[in-house]
């Protein structure tokens, strides 16, 4: 299978400080990818980079081997890739069918199917689909966010922390949407704090320390390693 | 009955200019002290356009012109100011108000130009027995037209619920593959759009335009924003309708043989400072839950 994303090298300063510092990881079409680590780690920065939210110092971020990077945010979400950012961020005063038709804003054709299978898949969206956002619980504004993205027709979905605050039955409920998805061809690059979860899930899995990859392996081979276990598994030897 | 009808006039004048106020402030957080003189542009405009061709033309024309005008300030003086402090854009809209009025000073000479009579707007028509323009009559109609079909874009087409998510959360918005510029451009273009139809009307009332002319219905026509919660366009539209009629209430009275008439403007602000107290954010303010 061939790299549906690259990154190589990618180094960000926030006005001095290197948040990330010369980083390379690839993601596998068709797989889900996980990027473990801790508070201020860089994980997000990587996600937003990929985005053109941030503008990275130097690297590449090759989608299909073609560089992406210092494009629009627009541009990069025709080109495929989605952003499901971290806390939800559904807009509050726009209902709840209204945040799903701006995930498609780039799109021209009809919604009337995406809507349709988006709401199949979180059928407690279609019941409140005329609810101002701001108004659902925690776990419904996730199931939102998820939603709103898939709405862009992705080929590849990032997830920023999608199990922060919610409860654990919750969480067991995005982690099945998750590998839903990706079942259905869609690439998934998570990124999580609960790195158990994501790591049960993952095909790849990459740990990033204070800007720096660390360590790499498939997801079962970092759940089985004593240094992961340790520190983020929350497991001693 | 003729200071109410004034009033209702002179309130769907306010509510035209206090949309544009209010829009660029829902999205931007942007006082653009700029509008009252993109305002009074419109009303020089529409002084040398009829001088050159009939009002069929002129008056596209100035709607054109208008829009150009408020497009470019939000491109030329806004936009490369998009990632600064507040205070800086603030600063940087007094400075295009103040260059407007320098620049509409230079092209007039200074003096007041007369203002065209319109014949549909200027001519008398007797109703409820009071005789008056009909102006009067044609502005509260045209308003309400107006602004239903403001709310119907903003409720019901993609550009409208983007400018609803732009003006809630910048950056999700962009990771949603929205172009941030263009809907500001877009709320630009509406808001002089309306204060180029506001100024039609509102000057058709007044025998002519001098480059200060948009600063006193800018700043009440602000003032009814902000009295109606700014950011919100049913606020501001109810709240520059309760302050035409005020204003135009006031002048009927008197105190023991003394009009009032002087007073109606020191009225305007009283009434502002009261509002405030009691509800700082307005009757229709969205209530400032900071998040966490």
């Amino acid at each position: 299978m061939s790299n549906i994303l690259e990154i190589k090298n990618l180094s960000v300063n926030f006005g001095g400080i290197k948040a990330v510092n010369d980083i390379s990881m690839a993601v596998e079409e068709g797989k889900i990818v996980t990027l473990i680590g801790a508070n201020g780690a860089g994980k997000s920065t990587v996600l937003r980079s990929i985005s053109g939210i941030v503008k990275p110092q130097s690297g590449e971020i090759l989608l299909n081997g073609q560089n992406i990077l210092g494009l629009s945010p627009d541009a990069i979400v025709s080109r495929g890739v989605t952003l499901v950012p971290e806390g939800r961020r559904v807009f509050p005063n726009l209902t709840v069918q209204e945040n799903l038709k701006i995930g498609a804003y780039l799109r021209k054709d009809k919604l009337d199917a995406d809507l349709e299978y988006v709401y199949s898949l979180f059928p407690r969206l279609k019941e409140r689909h005329w609810q101002l956002a701001g108004t659902l619980s925690g776990g419904e504004q996730q199931m939102l966010a998820v939603g709103r993205a898939l709405m862009s027709k992705p080929k590849l979905v990032m997830m920023d922390e999608p199990s922060l605050g919610l409860a654990p039955l919750v969480v067991k409920s995005i982690f099945e949407i998750i590998e839903t998805i990706n079942g259905e061809g869609i690439t998934v690059l998570l990124i999580e704090q609960n790195a158990n979860m994501a790591l049960r899930i993952a095909d790849t899995a990459y740990v990033l320390e204070t800007g720096a990859i660390t360590m790499a392996g498939t997801g079962a081979e970092l759940l089985a390693n004593d240094t992961i276990k340790e520190a983020y598994l929350g497991k001693s030897k | 009955m003729d200071y109410i009808l004034a009033g209702i006039s002179v309130g769907g004048q306010y509510a035209l200019i206090a949309i544009g106020y209010t829009m660029v402030y829902g999205i931007l957080r942007l006082i653009n002290f700029a509008h009252g003189d993109v305002f009074m542009v419109a009303g020089l405009i529409m002084i040398y356009a009829t001088t050159a061709m009939p009002l069929y033309l002129s008056i596209p024309l100035v709607l054109i012109i208008t829009v150009l005008v408020g497009f470019t300030i939000e491109r030329v003086a806004y936009k490369p100011l998009r990632t600064a402090p507040r205070m800086s854009v603030m600063i940087s809209a007094i400075g295009v108000s103040y260059m407007l009025q320098n620049v509409a000073l230079y092209i007039t000479g200074g003096l007041a130009k007369t203002y065209p009579a319109i014949p549909f707007l200027s001519d008398t028509v007797t109703i409820f027995g009071a005789t008056t323009k009909w102006v009067t009559v044609i502005t509260p109609v045209l308003t309400i037209i107006l602004i239903i079909a403001l709310v119907l874009l903003i409720r019901f087409t993609k550009i409208g619920i983007a400018m609803r998510a732009v003006s809630k959360d910048f950056e999700t918005s962009q990771l949603m593959g929205v172009k941030i510029n263009r809907v500001i451009s877009v709320t630009f273009i509406i808001g002089s759009l309306l204060a180029a139809v506001g100024s039609i009307l509102y000057f058709a009332n007044y025998p002519s335009v001098v480059p200060t002319s948009g600063a006193m219905p800018g700043l009440k026509s602000f003032v009814a924003a902000v009295f109606g919660g700014i950011g919100s366009i049913p606020g501001a539209v109810i709240g520059a309708f309760i302050i035409g009629i005020c204003e135009n209430l006031i002048r009927s009275l008197s105190i023991g043989g003394v009009s009032l008439t002087p007073f109606s403007d020191a009225f305007t602000f009283a009434l502002l400072i009261v509002i405030l107290c009691v509800r700082p954010s307005g009757l229709f303010g969205e209530k400032t839950i900071d998040k966490v």
